[in-house]
Formats: C-alpha cells, sequence, structure tokens
C-alpha cells in the first residue's frame, strides 16, 4: 500500500509500547463506540502515483482540444497570457511552496522579504501609498474594500456601477447578507460608460465602485467618478485591470480611496480560475482597517534589516469577533509569483506587454467589425472590448469551442432603454497574427450559418 | 555586519546560504536593464490615444525594477535560502497540519488540460475539470458524513463565513432570524470574526477542567436565539470531545445547526466522521488535512459540506453529475434552488482542489485512516516523551496535537514559551504554536503530523526536554533569552515594526 507515513512495524510497536498500548485503535477507544466507524469509508483503494498521474491526464485530456487548451479570446478577469520561465522555476522552489505563514519571521525572511516587495509593487501600480501581501481574488478583495469603507464612513450603502464584473458584484451580494449591506446601481451609457452625472442619491452612500477599465473594456471616466464620489461623501473604490495600469493613469493618481484588482495577469496560470490574487490598496489614513496581513521593515537585534507581519492587532487572531476581516490564509505564494513576473517584466516589459495585448485587441476588433452585422460597442478600449452579434452570444461561444476557440464571455447591459447581450474579447501579447486571422474567419462562418 | 550593496546586483554568492540581509530587487535594479521577451509579430502598432481619452493615459511608466533575468533568479534564490519550509525538515506547528507535501502533486498542478484552462471554457469543454470537482466532492461528503459540498471558498475562514450564511439562509426560510453563534472559548480567531460578519453575535463557552465543551453551562446558554454553534472536533486542545453527540443533541433540540470547523479534520478520517456526531455544516481545509502546500501563507482551500436539508442553500454554480455514469457520464453548472449565492470569483481554488484530490486517490480509504492513526500516535508518543519536563494540563489521550505549558519553566527561571519557540528554531526544527490556545497559560501546540519519523520525533522530544533543562539554570536561561542565533536574523523589534510601519519600500526607512 502506498504511503507517506515512515513508520516500520517494529517502529510502530515501539512506540504502541511506550504508551503502554496493544494497538492503534487503542487510541481511539475514548470516542463513544456508536460515532466510530465500523467499515473503510467508501472510497477507492490507494493506488501508486503513477495510476494517480494517469487519472489525472486522462481528466487534462477532457478539458483540451485536439491535445492543447481552447486558443482564448476570452478574458472576464482571467487572461491568457504567457509565462516566463525563470517563474515557473524559482515559483515552484520549495522553499516558498511548502512554507506556512511566516510565523517564525527568524526562519521566514523569504517569504516575508518576497511579500513585501510585493507590496511595494503593487501601490506602484495602483498608485496608493499601502497594499496588503494579498487576498484570495478580485471578488474577495471587493468585498473587503466594501467592508472598509462601511467602517471608515459609518454607512451602510454601496452604490456599484452595471460595469463592474457581474461575478464580483454576485460575491458582494452574498456576503453583503451578514454584513446587512445594500446594494445601489449605476447604469452604462450606450458606449458602455458609466453614467456618474445624473445619479440622485437615496441614501447614505459608503462606497461607490468603479471598473477600470470596466467588464466590457471600457476607460471610465475615473475624473467624473471622483465628483460624485465627493457629492455623495462616499469613498470611491476602483477594480483594475492590472495589465492596462501600465498604460493607463494609476486609481490613486485620478483620486480612488481603494484600489482592488484580480491578479491573476500578474503571472498566475489560469488554472480554471484558482487559485488566483486579490490585490487591495489603499491611501495611509485608512492603514488600520486594511484586511489580511501586512509586511513591514524592521531590524533584528543585531541592527540587521528584517522583515515581519506587522498591525497585527487588525487581524482576527488577536481581535477576534471585532475584527472587521476574518481572513488567514491568503495567497501567499500567488504574491510571490507576482513578485517575480513583474520583476521579469520590468518598466520596460510592462509597457511594451500591455501595448502587445492592445494592438493585438484592436487588431482583433478592426478585423471582426468587417463581418457583417458585428458591431464594436465600446468607445474607448485598451485591451478587451464589446462587439455585438447578429446571433445569440451562447450559441456562437458554444460553435466557436468545438473549432478549438475560446471565442470570449458573454456580457450581459442593461442600458435605460433596453437589455442587450455581447461578446467581451480580448487578444493577449500570447495571441499570434495567425491565431486572429484564422478566429475571425471561423467567426465569419459561425456568424452566417447562424443567422 | 552589513556588506556592500551593488546596483545592478553582483552574482557572488554572497549572502551565503541565507545568513546576511538580501538586498530589496529595487536596490538591485539598473537603469536599462532587462528580463523580458516577447514573441515576433506583425501586428500593427498602434496608438492608444485614438481610442483612450488623453486625461487617463498614462504619461510616466510605472517604476518596475530593471533587472538582468539572472539577477532576478539569484535573487529569489538567495531569498528562499532565507526561508524555513518542510521540505526542509519538520513543522511541527500546532493548528496547522504541516504534513509533507507529495510532488506528484506538483506534477498535478503543472499538467496542461489543468494548469492552463479558462474558467469560463463552456462546460461542454471542461468535462475533466467538471468531473474532477464532481468527484473531490462525493470523496469529501464520504469523509466527512454529509450530503453535499460547495468547493468554492478559498481557505478555512472563507469556508466558515460561508457555513454561517448558510445557516442564516436556512433559519430564513424557516421563518426566523436568530441572532446568536456559540464558540468555545478554545476557538480559533477566525471564527469569532466570522460570527460577526456573518451578523451573528458570538456568545463563548468557557471550557471545563478537563478541556472540554461544558455541557451543563452550554446548556444554560441556548434558547431560541442560538443559531447555531461551531466546534472543531478534536478541539484545540487536541482533545476529542466526547459529550459530541450530546452537544449537538442540545443545540438541535434549540432548533440550532451544528458547524464544523475543520482544522483538525486530520485527526480522525476514517475512524469517525462528522456527520455521524451530529453536525450538520462542515469545512474542510483542503492544505491541512489533504497535503496541499501552504505556500508561506496560502493558497488554501475550504469546501463546505452539507445535509440534505441545507443542501439547496449552497453556492452555485456548482459542477453536477446531468447524466449517465463511467466514460459516458456529462456534466454540467447546476444552482441550487435556494443559493445564497457565489463566494468566489470563480469556483474556488480549482488547482489545489487537483492536487487534494490526488492525495486522495494515492493513498485511498485504507491508507487515509492510517494517516490519522499515525498522526495520532506521533502526537501521543511526542507527548509522553516531554511530559516530564513540560506540564500537560490535560489527561484524555490526545488526538493529533497537543498542548504543553511552560509555565513551570516561566516561574522557575523566567523563560517564556516564546523562548522555546526560538530556541527549537536553533536546533533546525521549526518551531511549535505558541500562545494557542488562549485558555492555557504558555501555550506550546505541537502537531508533529503523520509523516515524520520516529527518528525525527525521537531527536525532536530531546531537543524540547534539552531546552527545558537549560531553562533551570542562570547560563541556559541568558542563552535561552538570546535564541535564536544560528538564523537567518535574530529577534526582530516588532515593536519598530508597528510604531513606524514601514509597508513598501517607497516608504521613509525606520531605522
Amino acid at each position: 500500500m502506498p504511503s507517506f507515513v515512515p513508520h516500520s512495524s517494529s517502529e510502530t510497536k515501539e512506540m504502541l509500547q511506550d504508551l503502554q498500548i496493544e494497538s492503534l485503535d487503542e487510541l481511539f477507544e475514548l470516542i463513544d463506540p456508536k460515532l466510530r466507524l465500523k467499515e473503510e469509508l467508501k472510497l477507492p483503494k490507494g493506488v501508486s502515483e503513477f495510476e494517480v498521474l494517469d487519472e489525472f491526464s486522462y481528466l487534462g485530456q477532457r478539458n483540451l482540444f485536439s491535445g492543447r487548451p481552447l486558443v482564448t479570446f476570452a478574458g472576464g478577469g482571467a487572461y491568457d497570457h504567457d509565462l516566463p520561465s525563470a517563474l515557473k522555476t524559482l515559483g515552484g522552489r520549495s522553499e516558498f511552496v511548502t512554507a506556512y505563514t511566516p510565523y517564525q519571521p527568524e526562519v521566514a525572511q523569504g517569504v516575508l522579504q518576497s511579500l513585501f516587495e510585493f507590496q511595494t509593487l503593487i501601490s506602484r501600480v495602483s498608485g496608493l501609498e499601502i497594499s496588503n501581501a494579498s487576498l484570495y481574488d478580485g471578488a474577495s478583495s471587493l468585498v473587503e474594500a466594501i467592508n472598509l469603507s462601511c467602517a471608515a464612513t459609518a454607512k451602510s450603502t454601496i452604490l456599484i456601477s452595471e460595469g463592474v464584473n457581474p461575478r464580483y458584484v454576485e460575491t458582494v451580494k452574498t456576503f453583503a447578507e451578514g454584513t446587512g449591506l445594500s446594494l445601489d446601481r449605476l447604469r452604462l451609457n450606450s458606449k458602455l460608460e458609466t453614467e456618474f452625472t445624473n445619479y440622485e442619491n437615496r441614501a447614505e452612500i459608503a462606497a461607490l465602485v468603479v471598473g477600470y477599465p470596466n467588464y466590457f473594456g471600457a476607460v471610465e471616466n475615473l475624473i467624473q467618478a471622483r465628483e460624485l464620489a465627493d457629492r455623495l461623501g462616499a469613498l470611491l473604490v476602483v477594480a483594475y485591470d492590472p495589465i492596462s495600469m501600465a498604460l493607463l493613469k494609476s486609481p490613486g493618481e485620478l483620486g480612488a480611496d481603494v484600489a482592488v484588482a484580480e491578479g491573476q495577469p500578474f503571472g498566475v496560470p489560469l488554472s480554471f480560475g484558482g487559485p488566483y490574487l486579490g490585490l487591495f490598496s489603499t491611501r495611509k489614513e485608512f492603514i488600520r482597517l486594511i484586511p489580511g496581513r501586512l509586511v513591514g521593515e524592521t531590524k533584528d537585534i543585531e541592527g540587521k534589516t528584517a522583515y515581519v507581519t506587522t498591525l497585527r492587532t487588525r487581524e482576527q487572531d488577536i481581535r477576534r469577533e471585532k475584527a472587521t476581516s476574518n481572513v488567514c490564509t491568503n495567497q501567499t505564494l500567488m504574491a510571490v509569483w507576482a513578485t517575480i513576473y513583474l520583476s521579469w517584466l520590468g518598466k520596460a516589459g510592462y509597457v511594451e506587454t500591455a501595448k502587445r495585448c492592445h494592438d493585438n485587441t484592436r487588431y482583433l476588433i478592426d478585423k471582426v467589425t468587417q463581418i457583417k452585422g458585428v458591431d464594436l460597442c465600446n468607445q474607448s478600449y485598451v485591451r478587451e472590448a464589446s462587439i455585438s452579434l447578429p446571433v445569440d452570444v451562447e450559441t456562437v461561444i458554444e460553435k466557436m469551442a468545438e473549432q478549438g476557440y475560446l471565442a470570449g464571455v458573454k456580457g450581459s447591459v442593461s442600458t435605460d432603454s433596453a437589455t442587450m447581450e455581447c461578446l467581451i474579447v480580448t487578444a493577449t501579447e500570447k495571441r499570434t497574427l495567425k491565431e486572429i486571422d484564422g478566429f475571425v474567419e471561423i467567426l465569419e462562418e459561425v456568424v452566417r450559418s447562424g443567422k | 555586519m552589513e556588506s556592500k550593496i551593488f546596483g545592478g546586483g553582483v552574482a557572488s554568492s554572497s549572502p551565503l546560504m541565507g545568513n546576511s540581509p538580501e538586498p530589496t530587487i529595487f536596490e538591485l535594479s539598473a537603469p536599462g536593464r532587462t528580463s523580458y521577451s516577447l514573441r515576433a509579430t506583425n501586428v500593427p502598432k498602434r496608438d492608444l490615444s485614438d481610442v483612450v481619452p488623453k486625461e487617463f493615459l498614462r504619461e510616466i511608466p510605472v517604476d518596475l525594477p530593471e533587472v538582468s533575468e539572472r539577477d532576478l533568479v539569484a535573487h529569489f534564490t538567495r531569498l528562499s535560502s532565507r526561508q524555513y519550509a518542510v521540505d526542509l525538515g519538520a513543522y511541527p506547528l500546532g493548528s496547522c497540519t504541516m504534513k509533507y507535501n507529495p510532488k506528484f502533486a506538483d506534477a498535478v498542478a503543472n499538467m496542461t488540460g489543468i494548469s492552463d484552462v479558462h474558467p469560463l471554457t463552456p462546460a461542454s469543454h471542461a468535462q475533466g475539470w467538471l468531473e474532477l470537482m464532481v468527484t473531490l466532492e462525493k470523496y469529501i461528503c464520504e469523509i466527512t458524513g454529509m450530503s453535499e459540498a460547495t468547493l468554492q471558498p478559498a481557505a478555512g475562514a472563507a469556508g466558515e463565513l460561508t457555513g454561517l450564511l448558510i445557516m442564516g439562509a436556512y433559519h430564513r426560510a424557516r421563518g426566523g432570524k436568530r441572532s446568536k453563534i456559540i464558540i468555545p472559548d478554545s476557538a480559533h480567531g477566525t471564527n469569532p470574526a466570522s460570527v460577526t460578519l456573518a451578523g451573528y453575535e458570538a456568545v463563548t463557552v468557557p471550557s471545563n477542567e478537563r478541556g472540554l465543551v461544558d455541557l451543563e453551562h452550554l446548556r444554560k446558554v441556548l434558547d431560541e436565539e442560538v443559531a447555531g454553534m461551531m466546534l472543531t472536533n478534536p478541539n484545540t486542545l487536541g482533545l476529542f470531545e466526547q459529550e459530541i453527540y450530546e452537544i449537538a443533541q442540545a443545540v438541535h433540540d434549540v432548533g440550532g445547526l451544528m458547524y464544523y470547523d475543520g482544522a483538525n479534520l486530520n485527526a480522525i478520517i476514517g475512524v469517525s466522521r462528522p456527520g455521524d456526531m451530529g453536525f450538520d455544516i462542515v469545512h474542510s481545509n483542503l492544505h491541512k488535512t489533504f497535503a496541499t502546500p501552504h505556500g508561506g501563507g496560502g493558497p488554501g482551500a475550504g469546501p463546505v459540506a452539507v445535509t440534505a436539508v441545507l443542501a439547496p442553500f449552497l453556492p452555485g454554480p456548482k459542477a453536477t453529475l446531468i447524466e449517465g455514469e463511467g466514460g459516458a457520464a456529462t456534466y454540467g453548472w447546476t444552482t441550487p434552488k435556494h443559493t445564497i449565492g457565489k463566494v468566489h470569483g470563480f469556483f474556488g481554488n480549482a488547482v489545489v482542489l487537483g492536487r487534494a484530490l490526488a492525495y486522495m486517490l494515492y493513498n485511498g480509504s485504507d491508507g487515509l485512516k492510517e494517516v490519522s492513526q499515525y498522526a495520532v500516535l506521533n502526537a501521543n508518543w511526542l507527548r509522553h516523551k516531554i511530559s516530564e519536563q513540560y506540564d500537560i494540563p490535560y489527561s484524555q489521550w490526545c488526538m493529533h496535537e497537543f498542548v504543553a505549558s511552560a509555565q513551570r519553566l516561566r516561574r522557575q527561571g523566567g523563560i517564556k514559551a516564546l523562548d522555546i519557540a526560538k530556541a527549537v528554531l536553533d536546533e533546525g526544527f521549526h518551531s511549535p504554536t505558541v500562545y494557542f490556545p488562549l485558555v492555557v497559560e504558555e501555550a506550546l501546540m505541537i502537531e508533529p503530523t503523520e509523516t515524520e519519523s520516529f527518528q525525527t520525533l525521537s531527536i525532536l522530544a530531546e531537543t524540547l526536554n534539552k531546552l527545558a533543562k537549560l531553562a533551570e539554570t542562570s547560563e541556559g536561561q541568558e542563552a535561552l533569552h538570546q535564541a535564536p542565533v544560528n538564523t537567518p536574523t535574530r529577534r526582530l523589534d516588532e515593536a519598530l515594526a508597528a510604531r513606524k510601519p514601514r509597508l513598501s519600500f517607497d516608504q521613509p526607512p525606520n531605522h
């Protein structure tokens, strides 16, 4: 039987003798017999690692098309970027992979310093002074940003643009049930940008939440968003796309109080949606309200620079029921990966990668909008945009998958006049000209045959 | 001794093996240096200002480090040499289940078809992923004695909050809104924090002199306002709650539900099931019990399994077997009828789920039971071996972990649990958890796990005993106060870090 239990039978015997018992079962005799299992669990018997790998290779194959994943033009918070080999090698080092939370900083400087560097990088990207050491994902970062806003303003209604990722909004709704928050929504106009100017507030708003660019790819007017937030006495929470920040002014520069993001584009594989990386930054004045771990610099008794988790009195294990967040385990390994990835990209590579994403998406949009009945919905976009189709969007996605392509993400927009469906598409730096041309060709066929 | 920092980095082997500070990546940066590469392309270059208003275009590039790949690799490799990990040695951190993480699970995580699939791939083209999730859900339910599960929660604390929201939805569906959740005083800090976030008031019940929930006291606080009770079993003292059945019955009698915090599930797999004890909601920490690597503080995964009555409230979407069996089976996404909604942006920490399933398949029903048997044997044996030098506050057989107290050492010569923890580092082991649970003074919480050998445990016991003896002499006390001395850094000035926080390289230095 395969096992990671190292004990030989004579060692087991010796240990049992030391404890003056006869068998392993005796260790469990204090459990009421009626609560003890009479039979083995109904699971398969153990197998070798090779059979385990065979099983996963079978499962993996069922997610592939001709031996590779669908050529993806979908984003929606998860993007198919090239991952450097140095990242895979360093990120797979078992000192990072198999460590626990850095509770003993004297032997955890590797993780702690990486997190300090991560916090610095995310603050530079977001333009906000303080960033934490990560949260679960983009959705959980937004939930925490909302909780921070409510604590900071002592109000409990959140105004969320219809342009914010709908999966984030659903998650926010779930947790709002527990914290007793209400939600109000801001509509989009026909260019898929939020209408900030004509909102009449009906309640005391704690936070205004905007995507940047939004879920449909449009670049929101954060200057107007800031003005509305000021008018409402609310915090401005911006959910940004990490890659677009290479080309756009940062949320911090445009007046955001909290900036959150799904950090997956910073070096995390697609992984069917997780584990990803929640990014969270805010202004210094909210330092005591920040959720999750913070790593700070200090020195040891010999005066050497070192790093440690700090401002721990905010956290659940100390504050217990008075804590503003229950986060304990987060996504440290992915934060280390993001640090490695961003250092590998560097100042120039970050810009070049984002530009290539823009060029590829722009080329894709120019091509697909030449198909009869296909129109661009956005006026502004960076690396993702929405197109309207003359045929059912879901059917198109299904038919394109049968040809080896992940066509995009189905979007649904309610404007003041109507609800319309669109296909949200992106082409990262990984997509080649040939792939984009191939995609457009098949899409044209699918659209034509579907009409 | 502060080593000189050269801008641009130097390929020297100093600091050697983690014994000197490593400069930050920002200090290694040299203008114009690069690592990145991009594919060749014939896609035309375009000007962003055609489609983005100028006022939103960045003028100054984000100041990311400029390093060569060679320096990048050296930096993170040197950092890794300043980090302890399970792959280096024993990690007897109580309540954390730091067992060996099998390498075949790394291979699974990196497989094509697993690591590189977009989460919004239509179900028709992600059948392998859906099958994986359905299978894992089935196994988790079998292990915990539950009926259905959600795999979305990304960690234990996320699972707790999910479970409490399910509890709330259940009570509301029955026409009542309850206000209180009971937790024992030995509970993890995440429990009371989750209770507050779920909109409840936490009511703490004390442990009795045996370290167990005081049933009589519990009965006194139970009323129709109690939505449920959260409990780990074995509890955080490593003790099995022998009256669990009666506890559950008492909570059920007032219409409350029982929540099982799965932090300590490693003690009882294949031996006893939370469902059979009377629990209604169970979260599992896959990064503890099922050996997925902890990543220096995540990713975890905290699936929540529930009884059939609660299944309609589970988060959606949920991978489901639509029709057929075996090779001909078809899987799809479904949403439970009275779902509380989504609790994760996508479907949870999917690759962590895959690793856990791989671990379950490898061990099988027979191996998983052995895991718990040996986790409990190791804990009891280590407890026995150090019981003369340390006070063991509770006499009952322990389960997978135990709590020892350094109170006697403190009274004798001022040596605290913290000093012992720091000195253990010098001996090449990771420290136990200290000062938790709060109900034991000078607590050292020790969880050896099943993957540490008889020899490792023998040396760990000798080490702990040796340190306790050192604590008896004034010379020894001095040495213990100095510990650790062999680690990459000495004890840190934590007060400085909190008093003058420097949380980013761009903030002014604090020393």
